[in-house]
């Protein structure tokens, strides 16, 4: 019997609602984001503002829809750098192991052992804030959870027997490695990388919180949080649409993941 | 008599390294003529699989001497579920040997293919599917296939059809047969099973502890074994029937 897979599918049509909305952003907004219109101070939602405006008199709505662009991008930026680092190290220390693979996998360890919003700190005390500090320093810091997560399927598959059989016709490592193995591990990754973009966003979103993510001319979700927390009851619509916003991007790829691993249950 | 398709002089090998370095392996001397099927038989940890792998290549701790006329000596693995990649289809797992022996062109690899399937008893049909969508014969079937279409003339098979029921595992070992004349083919045969051994090999060698103690035609072997661990095998299996 099949049973229908709820979070597969309410987490798609999440993502994709989310997506929509961000992509939207891209391209139009209803206001000029940075704005800021005197008359319209502190206007709660209404026809013309649908998400009202912040003490600036900025449309919310027009920086939701811009910060959601500058978040969902960093995080897959963010993402990208560490999914593929940790991909590469992942699989070449699982396929091939030894001792060389035990040294990065203590590494790893130890990078685990911190918070890694802690660490990102360190960095972009170090190298300044902004966008592409943010991408490369949160994406150093999640490659070791992905390497992790890869090792371990490889050292799953790599003493199959169709490894083995591989390897008896003369197929290269690297065949083996990215086309043999790769594609066996992919739903185990794409849950992987669900949990990891979600990291991400909230990653970027607690930087630019601190204050220490994008700079105050680049918009992100985290940023407008910072801003409008000192209004929170006076003005909750700045607060509610953009943290509804990260929430929702959240709740949906998360569910998509959920769905994933479901699925994956369901075909073993 | 031609040159032997494998030959084994005194060989010895070893498992783990230091302190845990096992010898598995012990003064191993066999000879396999091409185009004939040598069963080896011993219980599980007799060092029957051990001597396979020595063969194919894949334990490199030996003494002795170890002779392999054939290039890409191929296995057929007991487990049809494990040996063939299950997010590939059928088509792409058997062109892949092809790949990898640098047939580049890809409609050549796929005539070969086509022309290879009627040997082993599959259907142009089948290239499409997963493995998870074939029966366990033809899965084997497949792994047959898989392990002979480089053209290698010497295959392992490690306990191909124990993972099977009674009557494929009749059809498989007819299969085999008439793919040993047909190509004249040399098989190595590890097995626990005499009875299947019996069916398809021309010599067998016993094997306990890592030596073999007893080879010879099957008849002779099996109806006058001299050493008293083969006689315990024998009666074992009797028992079963």
């Amino acid at each position: 019997m099949k049973r229908k897979n709820w979070y597969l599918t309410i987490g798609t049509v999440l993502t994709a609602c989310m997506l929509a909305f961000t992509a939207l952003g891209l391209f139009w907004t209803p206001c000029v984001p940075s704005a800021m219109d005197a008359a319209a101070r502190n206007a709660p939602p209404s026809a013309a503002h649908l998400f009202g405006c912040d003490a600036y008199g900025r449309d919310v709505l027009s920086r939701t829809l811009e910060g959601a662009g500058s978040t969902l991008t960093i995080a897959l930026a963010v993402l990208a750098v560490g999914a593929a680092c940790g991909l590469a190290v992942g699989a070449l220390c699982g396929y091939y192991g030894g001792p060389a693979d035990a040294l990065i996998m203590r590494l790893c360890d130890a990078a685990a052992a911190f918070p890694s919003v802690l660490l990102a700190l360190v960095v972009l005390a170090i190298t300044g804030p902004g966008k592409y500090n943010v991408i490369g320093a949160l994406g150093v810091l999640f490659i070791p959870s992905f390497a992790r997560l890869v090792r371990g399927e490889f050292l799953k598959y790599r003493d199959r027997d169709f490894v083995k059989s591989a390897r008896l016709m003369g197929v290269r490592d690297m065949r083996i490695i990215f086309v043999h193995i790769l594609p066996n591990t992919w739903p185990t990754l794409l849950s992987g990388l669900t949990i990891g973009f979600n990291n991400a966003v909230l990653a970027e979103a607690s930087m630019s919180y601190l204050g220490i993510g994008v700079r105050p001319t680049e918009p992100s979700l985290g940023y407008m949080l910072k801003d409008a927390q000192g209004t929170l009851f006076t003005l909750p619509w700045c607060t509610v649409f953009p943290a509804a916003a990260v929430v929702l991007l959240i709740l949906g790829v998360g569910l998509v993941g959920e769905g994933i691993r479901e699925r994956m249950g369901a075909a073993e | 008599m031609a040159e032997p398709m494998v030959r084994i002089s005194h060989l010895n090998s070893w498992y783990g390294r230091g302190r845990n370095r096992k010898q598995v392996l012990r003064d191993v001397s066999l000879e396999l003529a091409p185009g004939e099927a040598l069963g080896v038989v011993g219980e599980s940890g007799s060092g029957k699989s051990t001597l396979a792998k020595c063969v194919l290549g894949m334990v490199t701790d030996i003494t002795g001497t170890l002779e392999v006329r054939s290039p890409r000596p191929q296995m057929v693995f007991q487990d049809p579920y494990g040996s063939l990649n299950p997010v590939k289809t059928v088509g792409w797992i058997l062109e892949e040997p092809l790949r990898a022996s640098g047939v580049r062109d890809r409609a050549e690899r796929r005539r070969r293919v086509l022309d290879f399937l009627p040997l082993v008893g599959l259907e142009e049909e089948h290239l499409a599917r997963k493995p998870a969508q074939l029966s366990g014969g033809q899965r084997q079937r497949v792994a047959i296939a898989a392990a002979l279409i480089q053209g290698g003339r010497l295959i392992v098979l490690d306990e191909p059809v124990s993972a099977l029921d009674v009557t494929l595992q009749a059809q498989i070992l007819r299969l085999l047969a008439g793919l040993r004349e047909k190509l004249g083919l040399s098989y190595l045969f590890i097995s626990h099973d005499l009875a299947v051994v019996y069916q398809l090999c021309t010599r067998v060698a016993v094997m306990t502890e890592g030596g073999i103690v007893e080879e010879g035609d099957v008849d002779q072997i099996y109806d006058h074994p001299r050493h008293p661990y083969t006689k315990k095998l024998l009666a074992a299996s009797l028992a079963l029937d």
